[in-house]
């Protein structure tokens, strides 16, 4: 029996399978290309974009930490004239459902992103980025204060028809508000979560390891947060959840999806092993074969409590 | 670049805490540049959870040969590899030397186990060049010259060849050298690249050099290896446009 159907819906955006690719782990899609078949995947959320081309932090950017890693990238990209000049193109011959991730250091920046972006054909639903921990003006800003994700959700809302995925920040004392008041406005999906904010400092020279003193943690050592995240959101809010945090293998997609997750991102582990999403979504065939699951779907919040 | 299990076939000590680490895979070895690096994963844990970046140091048939020094968990458990383990390895990875071009002198320049990707480079160049190789080290044990050609030796401390840095050598001896037929290529810690870069540059040598940048990926998706170019006003990726860049492109 092969006959598992893998897929899960978004709003009204249908995924052939529930792997995808988190943004800023993939860049535009092209170099992971090399290495793993795009078109089997569930879809790919790019880098984010910004109206204005960003360099990013000055180096050291990164650090390896206990199973996890810090970065303060600082949302290098290359702005949205060049993104859909030069990226766009690639990325519509990828054959992969296509998420576009925007972050902005003021609510008219989504809006104007999210506008200039919702003509292109081949952009099938947006992630709104209010929670990146790593630049002053914006990111966090946003992500921390529920009647800025209220406002953003809302003004996003108003300029597209495309599904809109808020991706919320871990580094909040209640994410199920955040969540509701993105449901309340309008949004199709969550996603969670993002990076948690952490540093490490050398002890000899004691300075900061990275340039920006402070990071945001990802890899497996987060995972135990970022599920106590999806599962807080899915006992209280109804709406779509998209599990992101520390996913190695199938095993830990399987745990996103029963404590609530629709789909779920890969980051990190696309470093380490860039065919990871090809093998989870094998492992996750093959769980549901074992497990008598006919649908994936029915994974979704099925855990007992 | 690919990823593959490779399969042990030998570590040796060479000399104290400098190991050559030998390793069989289909791996285009034959594709790969000198200059050019391998990632590698040394064990399945999730701790080292990232890969580690190795330059190529040799390529016999489909041998791939390794050197390095212990620095941390990662090197450690890399020199404790026995023969017939499997290591997944990402590579080659990069931009390596250019080492085609008319000079006749290749001057090669490493500070410590900045002399890992030598070897290759040394066997790749044309026989009509001449090779000397500069190593400098803090003391006598620290100078590695395993596979290079006409080795001439600093220390630090005085304790073998010239007193003083390899780049105060580099310098008492280069006017043995045509400089329009010269070429350098150099690898070692930051601060040794950045006094040779000043030098080769007011001086109009021909330099390459191969930098380091802690890298999460190594192939370009994780912006982790940035590094201020020169010409450019966005960053360089130290694993995509180098790590083998012009020492006149590169901010160190
Ligand atoms: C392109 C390139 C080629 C290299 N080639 C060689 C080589 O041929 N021989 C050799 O001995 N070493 C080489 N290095 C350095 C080597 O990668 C580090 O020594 C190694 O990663 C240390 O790992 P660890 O776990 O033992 O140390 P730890 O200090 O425990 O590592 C902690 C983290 O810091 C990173 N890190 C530590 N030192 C360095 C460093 N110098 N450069 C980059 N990242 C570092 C590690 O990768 C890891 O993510 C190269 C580095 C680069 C970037
Ligand atoms: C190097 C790096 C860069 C990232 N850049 C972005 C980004 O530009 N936008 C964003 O929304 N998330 C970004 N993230 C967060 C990831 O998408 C993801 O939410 C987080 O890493 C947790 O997942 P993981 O543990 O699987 O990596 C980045 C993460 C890393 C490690
Ligand atoms: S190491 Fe990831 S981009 Fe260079």
């Amino acid at each position: 029996m092969s006959g598992v159907d893998l897929s899960v819906k978004i709003g009204s955006l249908v995924l052939q399978n529930p792997v995808m690719l988190a943004s800023g782990t993939v860049g535009y899609g092209n170099e992971i290309s090399e290495y793993t078949d795009l078109s089997k995947i569930g879809g790919i959320v790019t880098k984010s974009v910004s109206l204005h081309p960003r360099k990013g932090n000055p180096p050291t950017r990164i650090t390896e930490t206990a199973s996890g890693m810090l970065n303060a990238i600082g949302l290098a990209n290359v702005g949205l004239e060049e993104f859909i000049k030069t990226k766009i193109p690639f990325l519509k011959n990828l054959d992969s459902t296509l998420i576009c991730n925007i972050a902005a250091s003021s609510i008219e920046e989504y809006v104007e992103c999210t506008k200039a972006l919702d003509s292109e054909e081949t952009v099938k639903a947006f992630e709104i980025n209010v929670s990146c921990p790593n630049v002053k003006d914006g990111g966090l800003i946003f992500g921390n204060d529920v009647n800025n994700v209220r406002k953003i959700t809302a003004k996003v809302r108003a300029v597209t028809n495309k599904p809109i995925i808020i991706k919320l920040s871990p580094n909040t004392a209640s994410i199920k508000d955040f969540a509701q008041a993105a449901k309340d406005e309008g949004a199709d999906a969550v996603s969670a979560i993002n990076t948690l904010v952490g540093t490490a400092f050398d002890i000899y020279t004691k300075k900061p390891k990275i340039k920006n003193i402070t990071g945001g943690l990802s890899g497996p050592a987060i995972k135990p947060v970022a599920l106590a995240k999806v599962l807080e959101i899915s006992r209280n809010v109804d709406i779509p959840i998209i599990g992101i945090g520390g996913i190695m293998n199938w095993k830990d997609a399987v745990e996103f999806m029963i404590c609530g997750a629709t789909a779920i991102q890969l980051g990190t582990v696309n470093f380490i092993n860039p065919n990871a999403s090809e093998e989870i979504i094998e492992g996750l065939k093959n769980y549901c074969l074992e497990t008598n699951l006919s649908k994936i779907s029915d994974l979704t919040g099925s855990y007992l409590i | 670049m690919i990823e593959k299990n490779a399969i042990v076939k030998s570590v040796e000590e060479i000399q104290k805490g400098i190991f050559i680490l030998k390793v069989e895979s289909e791996l285009s070895a034959l594709e790969a540049t000198p200059g050019q690096f391998c990632n590698i994963k040394v064990d399945d844990s999730l701790t080292p959870l990232l890969r580690r970046p190795f330059s190529i140091c040799d390529v016999e048939g489909n041998i791939i040969s390794f050197q390095f020094n212990i620095v941390g968990e990662g090197t450690k458990i890399l020199s404790q590899k026995k023969k017939g383990d499997i290591l997944n390895i990402i590579g080659p990875l990069g931009v390596g030397f250019n080492y085609s071009g008319n000079y006749e002198n290749a001057i090669i320049i490493a500070g410590g186990i900045g002399a890992a990707p030598f070897p290759f480079l040394i066997e790749k160049i044309p026989n009509n060049k001449n090779i000397i190789s500069f190593c400098g080290g803090r003391t006598k044990n620290d100078i590695i010259s395993y596979k290079l050609k006409n080795v001439i030796t600093s220390t630090d401390d005085g304790s073998e060849g010239f007193h003083g840095n390899v780049v105060e050598l580099l310098e008492s001896e280069i006017h043995k050298y045509d400089k329009a037929k010269t070429k350098i290529f150099a690898c070692g810690p930051n601060p040794m690249l950045r006094a040779l870069s000043k030098f080769t540059i007011e001086n109009g040598y021909e330099c390459e050099i191969s930098t380091e940048s802690v890298m999460a990926c190594g192939f370009g998706i994780c912006q982790g290896c940035n590094v201020e170019g020169v010409h450019s006003d966005r960053f360089l990726l130290v694993c995509k446009d180098g790590p083998v860049f012009n020492a006149e492109d590169v901010k160190l």
